[in-house]
């Protein structure tokens, strides 16, 4: 277990020292918040769905953990091309430990980029219902932080280089994204899209943050946390059989 | 295995049969067949694109062969990667080092993963990074160091736990002749009290003249020679170990060309340097 503490702390130190980075990932959750919350606002709750502020903020949340967890795993394909991946490879450790420690570092990562878009909605206005229940709230943020992490590096211990990644961003990211009850409440959707909505992961954990910070939920708690935490533990799984795959 | 088999391959630290790595149609490495024996100092020869390298990932289990078979210490490299890994340590030729941590960091890590306990790693982090001259240096970020430093640094990380066999995949590239002595002498140290076998490739004659018991020379994927410096010396009736390495393998200069896209990353690399 110390090795998968070495790959975790690894990567934590690779993101505070990398300021620019932490800021820069808050640029796109703030310009939803602003354009969408503000923008959709009056409409919203001309059409009877009230603050729409309220409705947003976990969606946003949501989204920037989804966001950070995928991209934390562009590191794999970095490492790659500066070659300290072989470093990794040929060291005594079982490949699952290694998916492991470089899952639960990108995991963190992006759970404190939630946290920190969590602290922003509060400042553009968003309440949460019952301030004890935040830490439900946490906790989904970092389910989804552990399942998108290991997604992310599912995907990049297959990829040679970052030229693949505009596809997976516009094919895989932006789709679960936009597919998720983020931006709009699942329940009144076309069959095919409230179908499509359904099975996405992601909208098990937004609706899991915002049953926590609003009340207001499509699934239950138990399926939103078996959903999230079976796929990760699949997602990790296959991972690790990735990861045996990789020639450096 | 015949029994007999097993017992033969106990003798041997590296046993490598029938060796074939082919990239779409080209031959990388060609049926190749040697052994290396417990506590031997070999020295792996051959010009730019030979197979060195490619031969080496096999061996450290992060390239699959196309054909043959493979023994560490007696353990089936294709079959138990997991129980190779535990055996060997390995200075890749080009760069692996984390840039964005610094050298004692880069250090640590490497000491965790192979299970250092933390006294012994604080102890040899600190006798290496003096070996090479980086112990003033260490608290800096490797993406400040010259290419030097880097490679020094690789260096120290590879002697940093104490494997069965080492590979050094050209460990003395661009290193001045100050650093390469200390460093093999080093190396030469710890082959003779702990026992270690040693792997290693260089371009540098004079180093393999003044390290290597025996040596096997690969030339186009295939192992033209083999034997003591003083027996290619004698065959070839070249003065010097550079003669006998040109006659031998001619003296017309080689492409990389083995697996494209990923070499040229190689040659790249080692250019920057």
């Amino acid at each position: 277990m110390r090795a998968v503490y070495i790959l975790w702390i690894r990567q934590l130190k690779r993101y505070v020292r990398k300021k620019s980075r932490i800021v820069g990932a808050l640029g796109q959750p703030i310009l939803f918040l602003i354009a969408l919350g503000f923008g959709f606002g009056p409409i919203y709750a001309r059409a009877g769905g009230g603050d729409y502020i309220q409705f947003l903020a976990p969606g946003i949340i949501g989204m920037t953990v989804l966001f950070t967890a995928i991209f934390t795993a562009t590191e794999i394909i970095w490492d790659k091309q500066f070659g300290f991946l072989k470093e990794t490879l040929v060291a005594p450790v079982s490949r699952f430990e290694v998916m492991l420690g470089r899952t639960l570092g990108g995991a963190t990562v992006a759970t404190v980029q939630g946290l920190i878009v969590l602290t922003i909605t509060f400042i553009a206005g968003f309440r949460p219902y019952n301030i004890w229940l935040i830490p439900v709230a946490i906790f989904f943020i970092a389910l989804i932080s552990l399942l998108f992490s290991a997604f992310g590096s599912v995907i990049a211990a297959r990829l040679d280089d970052m030229q693949a990644f505009p596809l997976i961003i516009n094919f895989i990211v932006q789709p679960l994204f936009f597919l998720s009850g983020a931006l709009f409440p699942i329940d009144q959707l076309p069959d095919a899209l409230k179908f499509v909505t359904t099975i996405n992961p992601l909208s098990f954990g937004i609706e899991g943050i915002r049953r926590a910070l609003t009340g207001a939920s499509f699934f239950s708690y138990s399926t939103d946390i078996i959903v999230l935490s079976a796929l990760s533990l699949i997602l990790l799984t296959i991972g690790a059989y990735q990861f045996n795959k990789i020639e450096v | 295995m015949l029994y007999w088999d097993v017992a033969i391959s106990f003798m041997y630290s590296i046993e490598v049969k029938n060796l074939t790595k082919k990239f779409r149609d080209l031959s990388a490495v060609d049926d190749i067949s040697f052994s290396v024996q417990k506590g031997e100092f070999f020295a792996f020869l051959g010009p730019n694109g030979a197979g060195k390298t490619t031969t080496i990932k096999m061996l450290t289990t992060i390239l699959e062969p196309t054909a043959g078979e493979l023994f560490l210490e007696g353990v089936s490299v294709r079959e138990k990667p997991a129980q190779v890994r535990h055996l060997f340590g390995i200075v890749f030729q080009d760069p692996s080092l984390d840039n964005e941590l610094t050298a004692y960091e880069n250090m640590k890590y490497h000491a965790i993963l192979y299970g250092l306990s933390k006294e012994l790693y604080t102890k040899r982090i600190k006798e290496l990074l003096d070996l090479v001259q980086l112990w003033e240096r260490k608290d800096t970020y490797v993406k400040n160091f010259s290419g030097g430093m880097k490679r020094r640094l690789e260096i120290a990380r590879g002697l940093l736990h104490h494997p069965k066999v080492l590979f050094l995949d050209e460990p003395t590239i661009g290193l001045d002749p100050q650093t390469r002595n200390l460093i093999w002498n080093y190396i030469k140290d710890l082959n003779k009290k702990e026992g270690i076998t040693v792997f290693f490739t260089t371009h540098h004659m004079e180093e393999v003249d003044r390290m290597s018991e025996r040596l096997a020379i690969i030339d186009q994927g295939k192992i033209i020679a083999q034997g003591s410096p003083e027996d290619l010396r004698r065959k070839t009736g070249a003065a010097t170990l550079e003669e006998a390495f040109i006659s031998l393998t001619g003296s017309e200069i080689r492409e990389e060309v083995a697996d494209v896209g990923k070499n040229q990353m190689r040659i790249g690399n080692k250019m920057m340097r």
